[in-house]
């Protein structure tokens, strides 16, 4: 077992820093805040910038463009030093797939110390596509017939009240939850303590889900400063370590109706697969972790009832039994199992190529200690969730 | 006199009473696609390159529903005043695939329920220079509008 142990250690690296610029609706160019979270990241490693040997940085579509594509943008903007330079591109799991590249490598031998840098600006109003006549693309056909993000939220959020029970009250109490959390967050955007009252008089935006169940879109930076376990331990370092990332395609046929299409894959060959519960079952199997290791989870809570479609996709209970772990208060902090202990998505909005890394960031604080007043006791291993469009998503483990 | 009548997305659907989508069939594994795919296969097992247009199950069952409350942004083209529409995706028992669609006019979330059988039919999206762009929709079963 021996050499079994050894080959998993090796696929671990250690993640000297980490640094955020607070979410917000700052209206400021995204570098700005890319450059923030980076400088904070490499004080927290105690890494100078001309010792990072590659930098990755995490991409949106709309910074995608020449001039703005993002590993290249920020390490213009710290200072050309000549590090090696990626670019991730994947929807919301962006973040984690530019962690994903910087891991790679490290552990391939191409460098010791690796800067990821997520950052976003989000445009005012809806996300609408592109103009035109365009029936070739999901996402026009989908606005075009008034399917909006919320529908698809709403449709999840509806099947688990039809099936397990689940009512508005049980998503009200996750956004009463996370805010609690949040409200002890200083990089939150929203840290208000919210009533149920409010939650439920807030407008309707697509039945059952309320305004204030549905996430909001945000300014924000998340960095993450990685090195091999080797150069963390010539440091005396005894750092939170990657222990797995999982950035897996779904698997044809997936049976989940998902964001923007118009219709499902069709099962009716092939059989059917869950893309959710894939992700992080790949990140359990290449860390050797399993559900019942873990200290706490961030998860992708688009809407509030989302959190709980997490809750079993990341195997913490069995399908319908979501709502019965949110009322025994397992997943508040002081619980078994807290969820979102930095407030989630309802605390932050999505700032989407930052997102997976703030994710991870939470974690790393967490493992530490460092978490204040939204301090998991004792925490020891921990998950990130999300997906995202086209068939993008991740789940990081963290271990300490 | 009423509006003459043009599909919102041509070749999507039939234009007959009662309509249908229209998908297309891979002839080597049998998986279906809508919208149709013409020259390859995305099951990983198939390596097909050849399908057949069929049209698709005009009744299913419901999957889940919503409603949307608050006026989409363009492409989507809004009544003025905007009126809140109810959405159900239904899923096809013989293709085993889920399709979304707005709601027949008259029905909203409190009429629909997972599991319930709906059906297909035609109804306008929105009107353009004097004529109506008609779109799938789906319909609780045997209920009049």
């Amino acid at each position: 077992m021996e050499a079994d142990g050894a080959r998993i250690l090796s696929r671990e690296v250690a993640v000297l820093g980490v640094g955020m610029h607070p979410w917000g609706k700052w209206g400021r160019n995204f570098v700005e805040y890319g450059v923030h979270a980076a400088r904070k990241a490499l004080e927290d490693a105690g890494v100078a910038w001309q010792d990072v040997q590659f930098i990755s940085g995490a991409a949106t579509m709309r910074c995608g463009y020449p001039g703005y594509v993002a590993g290249a943008t920020f390490a213009q903007a710290l200072g050309w030093q000549g590090a090696q330079v990626n670019t991730s591109y994947a929807a919301c799991a962006s973040g984690s797939q530019a962690l994903a590249a910087a891991r790679a490598q490290i552990l391939s031998g191409g460098c010791d110390v690796a800067l990821v840098v997520g950052a976003d600006t989000t445009p005012k109003g809806f996300l609408a596509p592109a103009a035109g006549y365009r029936p070739e693309d999901p996402d026009w056909v989908r606005f075009y017939m008034g399917i909006t993000n919320p529908t698809y939220f709403a449709l999840y959020a509806r099947r688990r009240m039809d099936l397990y029970g689940a009512s508005v009250d049980d998503f009200t109490a996750v956004k009463l939850k996370n805010a609690a959390h949040g409200a002890e967050n200083p990089n939150a955007r929203y840290r208000k303590r919210f009533t149920a009252e409010e939650v439920n008089a807030s407008a309707m935006v697509a039945d059952p889900l309320r305004l204030l169940h549905v996430c909001a879109t945000s300014d924000g930076g998340a960095a993450i400063v990685l090195s091999s376990l080797e150069y963390a331990r010539r440091r005396g370092s005894a750092a939170p370590r990657i222990a797995a990332i999982s950035t897996v395609t779904p698997r044809f046929a997936s049976t989940e109706v998902e964001m923007p299409d118009i219709a499902t894959d069709s099962a009716a060959a092939a059989g059917g697969h869950s893309f959710r519960a894939s992700l992080a079952a790949k990140a359990y199997e290449e860390a050797g972790i399993g559900p019942e290791d873990l200290s706490l989870a961030e998860v992708y809570d688009l809407a509030a009832s989302m959190e709980l479609d997490w809750y079993e996709y990341i195997g913490l209970c069995r399908s319908g039994e979501a709502e019965g772990l949110l009322r025994s208060g397992a997943t508040r902090i002081g619980g078994r199992i807290p969820v979102n202990a930095s407030g989630g998505l309802a605390c932050f909005g999505e700032a989407v190529p930052a997102q997976a890394l703030a994710q991870v960031c939470e974690l790393v604080w967490q493992l530490r200690g460092q978490a204040g007043a939204r301090q998991v006791q004792g925490a020891r291993v921990g998950i990130t969730a999300n997906q995202g469009l086209f068939g993008h998503g991740s789940a990081v483990l963290v271990k300490r | 006199m009423s509006n003459a009548v043009v599909a919102a997305i041509d070749g999507w659907y039939t234009l007959d009473d009662p309509p249908q989508l229209i998908g297309s069939r891979c002839l080597s594994c049998g998986t279906y696609f809508f919208p149709r795919q013409g020259s390859f296969c995305r099951n990983p097992a198939c390596a097909g390159t050849s399908f057949e247009d069929v049209k698709l199950s005009r009744t299913g069952r419901i999957w889940s529903y919503t409603n949307a409350c608050y006026q989409p942004p363009p492409p989507f083209v809004a009544p003025d005043p905007f009126r809140p529409f109810a959405i159900a995706a239904v899923e096809l028992a013989a293709e085993r695939m889920i399709v979304l669609g707005q709601v027949a006019a008259g029905f909203d979330v409190g009429d629909l329920r997972v599991g319930m059988d709906m059906e297909l039919v035609l109804e306008p999206l929105h009107s353009e220079d004097g004529k109506d762009k008609v779109i799938w929709k789906w319909k609780p079963m045997g209920r009049a509008s």
